[in-house]
């Protein structure tokens, strides 16, 4: 076991890991961080997206030990209390989810998105979105809540 | 058009909240206490006898608890039709795909488990495949079970009218044989399971099951307990699409029997490699169809000959077999039909239901074929389409097609006005057609798709609805929202009913404990079958609340009117209370009461549905969609460029708009896919192409612009007028995108999926390839 600290959603966890562990079995497993999804586990369809240090990642694909000492923000970071982020208020508004299984995920990666461009064409959405899988939706209502996240987060 | 308070409003989705919160629990989500993990043991061989198998080994690995073996089931086995119940939890005596579950052990951890299964020695003889239907039903093919001799799972024979007669008289046949593709139904959520079985001898599992009442029965007949000591809790499900979530899989079985066996919660979740090696996929199918018209373009007859691709098990099949034949005898006028339909086993993974159930296959057959023959009488498609099309009956007039089934209402012909006078078709000529390697086209289908799938008594369903002491209403179904948004629509359709607001209705999630039973979502019936049962049910608890409140006014029930939570006389409106108000007099005047309503949906009994004729009432009406499609291909590369979809849709009446939209968008993106990219990649039972980047689905970049028309039918079947949505535009998609192109290339592809492979194997035949 490797000790390591992860700071997720503010919190600091030191914790210690099996040095092979991903960064999904972590949240989940010892920090019952249930709202990050495993589809795939090979990093081929985003529902397991989080924010490492900015940028969305694959945290199936991720060690633990890579994240050690890093800022972690997965879907449970990002509601203040009970009150809504925009980008989730612009998802419930427009109806941007069906399952849900790829949401977190697809609204982590928005975020990532909007905080490097505020005000996205749908080429750039379309981009953004790549590499988180949705079989329900279509997209097109995924795609309809970003632009209102967008303007909400604009204010 | 109707008013309604809440129907037909853009409320947001019940369980959105929960979900972009990352609160909404899933099954793989749930953990108790002690709990252990299942992996299970595949086989590598896709056809082999097991001569025995043992798992002394596994079993002293350090952390193993418990180990089973399809010989634990004693026998057991399950299947749709009680003549076709083939297929067994864990394979018994031999395995007849490859990867089928030969054992199941349960760990401290998934490591250990997954350790322990590569420790478990099968001594298997291996027995010669066969992977291709038509190979598999000649004589001396191989025999997969030994009570069907002739591989063939299942065989109909259906004859109306006279064929025969209809083609000689007529000016044109044509003949072509169409095939469709290997597909999966794309869940983005693995199959997963936490069961636990008690020392009282009850078994409680959080499952992923769009059908949690058809696992609950397959739970009580494979360990033997009655259907009361069986509880089937329904977490949040990521998707279903058919299939795989209808049914029950290797890893539910073995963690209830490991659970039995050691005492303890066992849970499983299957990877995506399992889910695309081992889960049940839709039938690939081989339609021979022959087409007959007069110079006028009316159809005289179709006789399809289709060829299903079953898998290693019967599963579903009797049914998909039926729906591939049924639905033919729509959109169009057909005044003789002939079908004949062989659902063949090979040893492949099972083949099952998919979004679009069997309709998909010969309206995609049809609608090309009938493209076609236009294009041989020189008829424009539309005016083709429009003169063969069922008129929408007259309010209380039925359109009985030639085998049987009923029309009330057919906004086929509406749909295609609609998408023919939209600009994506009207201005198609006035848009470029080729820049550099790049031809455009644009095509047009128009296809049927039947819901509110009703096929026997043991598909009934129920409602419960209680209002509570607040006048807040708690709606009990066994109905399972899967993602297509009928959490919601069920809890409009109570508040709508009740007259009360959206906001104070609570609907719960499935448990076989205490929601009434139902089959789940299938064959577009929750909206249509639940929300009979949940309307009724809602008038019955308004009832009873109507004739306390007469009494306490001194009234007449009628003389009252509920409606957004207001309670008032019809005569004098300024006579008035609130709904809470009512539900206190209800509830707490005299010796009191508890306002229970009670609905069951009663549709679609008269005709009992006869499989071996192809005739009755599989279901409660009939959703129409034409589509237009507009695309470039490269010519040197045959690579696809979708940019524009146009969808006109007969809903019925869209009950909650948002949701409508989304699935008709969800099924038309999931119909391009499986059109133009998706398809396992297979030989000798081995899938070549089981990770999601391999096998490729459509991601955000890949799709059109989609423009969405609602036809409004206003079915008199349908709860508030309502349709199916989704299953219409998975059927609609092909047949248009085919077409299209068709008008880029010249070229009818009549092999699913067009890839660009093929696109080019076709231009070069043709002389067009664009070097």
């Amino acid at each position: 076991m490797k000790e390591i600290r992860l700071n997720v959603n503010g919190t600091e966890y030191d914790i210690a890991v099996r040095p092979h562990a991903t960064l999904l079995e972590v949240l989940r497993e010892d920090l019952g961080l249930i709202g990050t999804k495993e589809g795939c586990g090979e990093g081929e369809c985003g529902a397991c997206t989080v924010i490492i240090e900015g940028k969305a990642a694959n945290s199936c694909i991720v060690l633990a030990l890579e994240a050690d000492g890093k800022e972690v923000t997965t879907i449970e970071g990002l509601a203040d209390g009970g009150k809504l982020h925009p980008i989730q208020e612009a998802f419930v508004e427009i109806g941007g989810l069906q399952c849900g299984f790829c949401t977190p995920g697809m609204i982590l990666s928005t975020k990532v998105l909007l905080d490097a461009n505020p005000n996205p064409t749908d080429e750039e959405i379309k981009k953004g979105l790549e590499g988180n899988f949705c079989r329900c939706t279509g997209y097109t209502k995924i795609i309809e809540s970003v632009k209102v996240a967008a303007r909400k987060v604009r204010g | 058009m109707k008013e309604y308070s809440v129907i037909g409003t853009r409320v947001p989705r019940i369980d959105a909240r929960e979900k972009v919160m990352g609160e909404a629990k899933y099954a793989a989500d749930y953990s108790l206490p002690g709990m252990l993990w299942c992996k299970v043991a595949r086989s590598p061989y896709a056809h082999a006898k097991i001569l025995n198998i043992d798992t002394s080994k596994a079993e002293r690995l350090p952390g193993v608890k418990a180990v089973v073996t399809g010989k634990d089931f004693n026998g057991w086995t399950w299947g749709f039709m009680a003549t076709t119940r083939d297929e067994p939890p864990l394979a018994v005596d031999k395995v007849r795909y490859m990867y089928e579950g030969v054992a199941g052990v349960a760990a401290i951890d998934e490591e250990t488990a997954e350790e322990a299964c590569s420790l478990i020695e099968v001594e298997y003889e291996e027995l010669p495949g066969v992977f291709d239907p038509e190979e598999a039903m000649k004589e001396g093919a191989p025999i997969i079970h030994a009570y069907r001799p002739n591989n063939v799972s299942v065989e109909y024979h259906w004859n109306f009218g006279d064929v025969d007669k209809a083609f000689a008289d007529s000016y044109i046949v044509r003949e072509d044989r169409f095939e469709t593709g290997r597909v999966v139904t794309g869940f983005l959520e693995p199959p997963a399971s936490l069961a636990y079985y008690d020392p009282s001898g009850q078994i409680t599992v959080w499952a992923a099951k769009q059908s949690p009442y058809f696992h609950y029965r397959h739970l009580a007949g494979c360990f033997g307990v009655p259907l009361s000591k069986v509880r089937v809790i329904q977490p949040y499900i990521g998707g279903g699409f058919g299939g795989t979530k209808n049914d029950s899989v290797a890893g539910d079985f073995c963690v209830v029997m490991l659970s039995k066996k050691t005492g303890k919660p066992v849970k499983y979740i299957y990877t995506m490699d399992e889910v695309l090696t081992t889960c049940r996929r839709r039938h690939n199918m081989t339609v021979y169809n022959k087409m007959g018209m007069t110079k006028d373009g009316i159809l005289t007859a179709i006789e399809t000959k289709v060829i299903g691709h079953g898998g290693a098990y019967t599963a579903i099949g009797p049914l998909t077999m039926f729906l591939t034949g049924y639905g033919t005898p729509a959109p169009y006028r057909l005044p003789n039909y002939k079908y004949d339909a062989w659902r063949v086993f090979t040893n492949n993974p099972v083949s099952a239901a998919m979004r679009g159930h069997g309709f998909t296959h010969t309206r995609f057959a049809c609608d090309i074929q009938m493209a076609m023959i236009a294009e041989e009488l020189g008829i424009d498609p539309v005016e083709i389409m429009m003169r063969n099309a069922i008129d929408n009956p007259k309010r209380g007039d039925v359109y009985r097609a030639v085998n049987g089934f009923k029309l009330k209402t057919c906004g086929i012909k509406e749909a295609i006005k609609a998408v023919a006078e939209d600009t994506l078709w009207a201005d198609r000529k006035k848009m470029p057609t080729e820049d550099g390697p790049i031809s455009y086209g644009v095509g047009i289908s128009g296809t049927g798709y039947h819901g509110g799938a009703r096929q026997l008594g043991h598909q009934a369903c129920a409602a419960i609805i209680r209002v509570c002491e607040d006048g807040t209403v708690n709606l009990l179904t066994g109905a399972t929202d899967c993602g297509q948004g009928s959490d919601t629509v069920l809890s409009m359709m109570a508040a709508e009913e009740l007259g009360v607001r959206y906001e104070d209705i609570s609907i719960k999630r499935v448990d076989t404990a205490y929601t009434p039973v139902d089959p789940g979502s299938y064959g577009s019936r929750v909206t249509l079958l639940a929300g009979q049962a949940t309307q009724l049910a809602a008038r019955d608890a308004k009832k009873q609340l109507l004739e306390a409140g007469a009494k306490a006014w001194g009234v007449k029930p009628d003389e009252i009117e509920i409606t957004n939570g207001v309670v008032s006389l019809k005569g004098n409106p300024e006579r008035r209370m609130s709904f809470e108000k009512l539900a206190k007099i209800a509830c707490y005047e005299g010796a009191g009461a508890v306002i229970l309503g009670r609905g069951h949906s009663d549709y679609g009994v008269e005709e009992h549905l006869d499989f071996n004729n192809g005739t009755g009432e599989g279901g409660i009406n009939f959703s129409f969609t034409s589509q237009t499609v507009r695309l470039g291909v490269d010519m040197e590369t045959g690579k696809l460029d979708v940019t524009d979809f146009t969808i006109a849709h007969d809903c019925g009446f869209p009950l909650h708009p948002v949701s409508v939209e989304s699935q008709n968008e969800g099924g038309a993106v999931q119909g391009l896919g499986q059109t133009i990219y998706e398809g396992f990649i297979m030989e000798n039972g081995r899938t070549y192409n089981s990770t999601m980047l391999d096998y490729k689905m459509p991601r955000s970049t890949d799709i059109p612009t989609i423009k969405l028309i609602n036809i409004i039918t206003d079915d008199p079947d349908g709860p508030f007028g309502a349709k199916e949505a989704s299953e219409g535009s998975i059927v609609s998609t092909p047949p248009a995108v085919i077409d299209a192109l068709h008008s880029a290339t010249g070229i009818w592809f009549k092999e699913l999926p067009v890839t660009p492979e093929k696109i080019v194997k076709g231009l070069k035949e043709k002389g067009k390839w664009m070097k």
